[in-house]
């Protein structure tokens, strides 16, 4: 197999005094989709939150062979590294437009960007009739879609996604996932999921890694991580 | 008649200064919610930059122009040094470091420049008799003009630019804004730089009228307060408005109601009056938050 996009090797972090990861390893296949698994409070959104910078962390962090563990947060966003974060992160004042053309500040190809607009408002025709409104007054379920295509307007090669169908409609929900696995296939995008609906994301991801209290307790293809026992019982609603 | 509408214009032409101050105040608190108590030393000290400049010989212009990038460079060192620190401060130490700089720059200066209070040249022609017919002295007609060429620049930089638009969203989620990658802290020194770069320019439209010394912009600051809270302190069109109304009123109440002793105590009276009927202002948006 050839060398990862990302390789994580004993990630720690946590907030203040407070220790929540305790060694985090994986790796994400370039071009892959991964889904990191498991339940409220186990360190999920912190994982995202350190690979990306936005919090003091150790271990060993590489980006496409490039360590990224000791940058900050802004620069490892301008080595191709998008976020969708909890919460949504969305900046309220401006227009969707403006929230977009945010997503694509560090780009210097105009023509690029104008492309990845028509694309974008593709995906979310919803978007573009609102595109001159003001962001904060767009629907949760709208506000999720302009989170995820303010992160493709970087074209990202590595997309972290905080909770996509947090509070969403079912409905809504799948014509996420439709558009992630597209962008996927047309884009060679590698993402790293974090869900909380762990069938939906192990139906779309190709290796599923399960998170315990800040310790990864499994790993593995998809296919293997769904049918394990424990994992049914705990996150798949099934019988034991 | 005559005599009312010169006072509605030498109104308008004081409110812009009291516009543009109250500006530098609003960018500074919608980037980092701090009431920049300095921000009328800030313009005073760059007047006495621009005053040294002038008398080593500098024509006028050349003199501007180099004052506004002292000044642009001085606030963003103010903020890179000083304030960044703070960041993580409790705000009565933070509302202590401002007001403790306000007394510093006022010394210096006082110790740089001396208490003397000296003539500040215009750039725009003496009153000739007759001209404008006599309403507005040139020097108050450049003065708005100046304002309102400064102002529109402003406007055009954040509603077009990219990078006002990065600035906008820096004030607005900064968090966020690092997650699409841009440099927050850049943008926080850049908002301080403006800020004292338009400082700068209204103590240069103002010291011909006040004259230049260490106290000048004191009461200047005021008007700006209650210019910007009028408005809604968050608010940069709001503080805009506020400021030419204030400088209106200022003038109209000072010369028909209470007299030119009192004209301070409008501004005063206006902040109060505005905090206890209206807190959010004219153009401000009531703050919920949710606990």
């Amino acid at each position: 197999m050839s060398e990862p996009l990302l390789d994580v090797r004993g990630l720690e972090a946590g907030y203040g005094a407070t220790r929540v990861l305790f060694g985090i390893d994986l790796q994400v296949a370039a071009g892959s989709i991964t889904a990191l698994l498991g339940a409220n409070g186990a360190g999920k959104t912190t994982t995202l939150r350190a690979l990306c910078g936005l919090i003091r962390r150790q271990g060993h962090v590489t980006l496409a062979g490039r360590r990224i563990d000791g940058l900050a947060c802004e620069e490892i966003v301008r080595l191709g590294v998008a976020h969708v974060p909890d919460g949504r992160g969305t900046f309220t004042g401006l227009t969707t437009e403006e929230n977009l053309r945010m997503g694509a500040c560090t780009r210097r190809d105009r023509a690029g960007v104008r492309e990845d607009f028509e694309r974008l408002y593709d995906y979310f025709p919803r978007l573009k009739e609102r595109r001159h409104q003001q962001a904060g007054t767009l629907s949760g379920g709208e506000q999720q879609m302009l989170a995820i295509a303010r992160a493709l307007m970087l074209r990202p090669k590595l997309l972290l996604m905080d909770e996509p169908s947090f509070g969403l409609a079912p409905l809504v929900v799948q014509d996420i996932f439709r558009i992630m696995q597209r962008v996927r296939e047309s884009q060679n995008v590698s993402i790293l999921l974090v869900e909380q609906n762990a069938s939906l994301a192990l139906e779309l991801a190709d290796t599923a890694y399960l998170l315990e209290t800040g310790r990864i307790v499994l790993s593995g293809p998809a296919s293997a991580v769904r049918s394990n026992d424990a994992v049914r019982t705990a996150y798949l609603g099934g019988q034991s | 008649m005559n005599a009312f509408l010169s006072q509605l214009l030498a109104g308008l032409a004081a409110g812009g200064i009291y516009a543009s101050l109250a500006l530098a105040l609003v960018m500074i608190y919608r980037s980092t919610h701090h009431v920049n108590f300095a921000q009328g030393e800030m313009a005073m000290f760059s007047t006495f930059v621009a005053s040294l400049l002038l008398q080593a010989g500098w024509p006028y212009w050349a003199a501007f122009a180099a004052t506004v990038a002292i000044a642009f460079a001085t606030g963003a060192a103010i903020e890179g040094l000083l304030i960044r620190r703070l960041r993580d401060a409790p705000v009565l130490a933070i509302v202590v470091v401002f007001v403790a700089l306000l007394v510093i720059l006022h010394s210096l200066a006082g110790w740089l420049f001396g208490y003397a209070i000296r003539s500040f040249p215009s750039p725009f022609p003496q009153a000739a008799a007759g001209y404008g017919g006599g309403l507005m002295s040139p020097h108050q007609l450049g003065a708005i003009g100046v304002t309102l060429v400064m102002l529109a620049l402003i406007y055009l930089f954040f509603r077009y630019s990219p990078l006002g638009l990065a600035m906008r969203a820096t004030a607005e989620n900064p968090v966020s804004s690092r997650l699409v990658g841009v440099r927050v802290n850049r943008m926080l020194a850049l908002g301080w730089g403006l800020a004292g770069a338009i400082g700068a320019v209204a103590g240069m439209m103002v010291a011909p009228v006040v004259f230049l010394d260490v106290h000048m912009m004191s009461g200047v600051l005021l008007y700006a307060f209650a210019a910007a809270v009028l408005g809604g302190i968050g608010s940069a069109p709001g503080a805009v408005v506020g400021g030419f109304i204030v400088g209106v009123l200022e003038n109209l109440l000072g010369t028909y109601v209470v007299g030119a002793e009192l004209k301070l105590t409008v501004a005063l009276v206006l902040i109060i009056g505005v905090l206890v009927a209206r807190p959010s202002g004219l153009f401000g948006k009531a703050v919920v938050v949710r606990v």
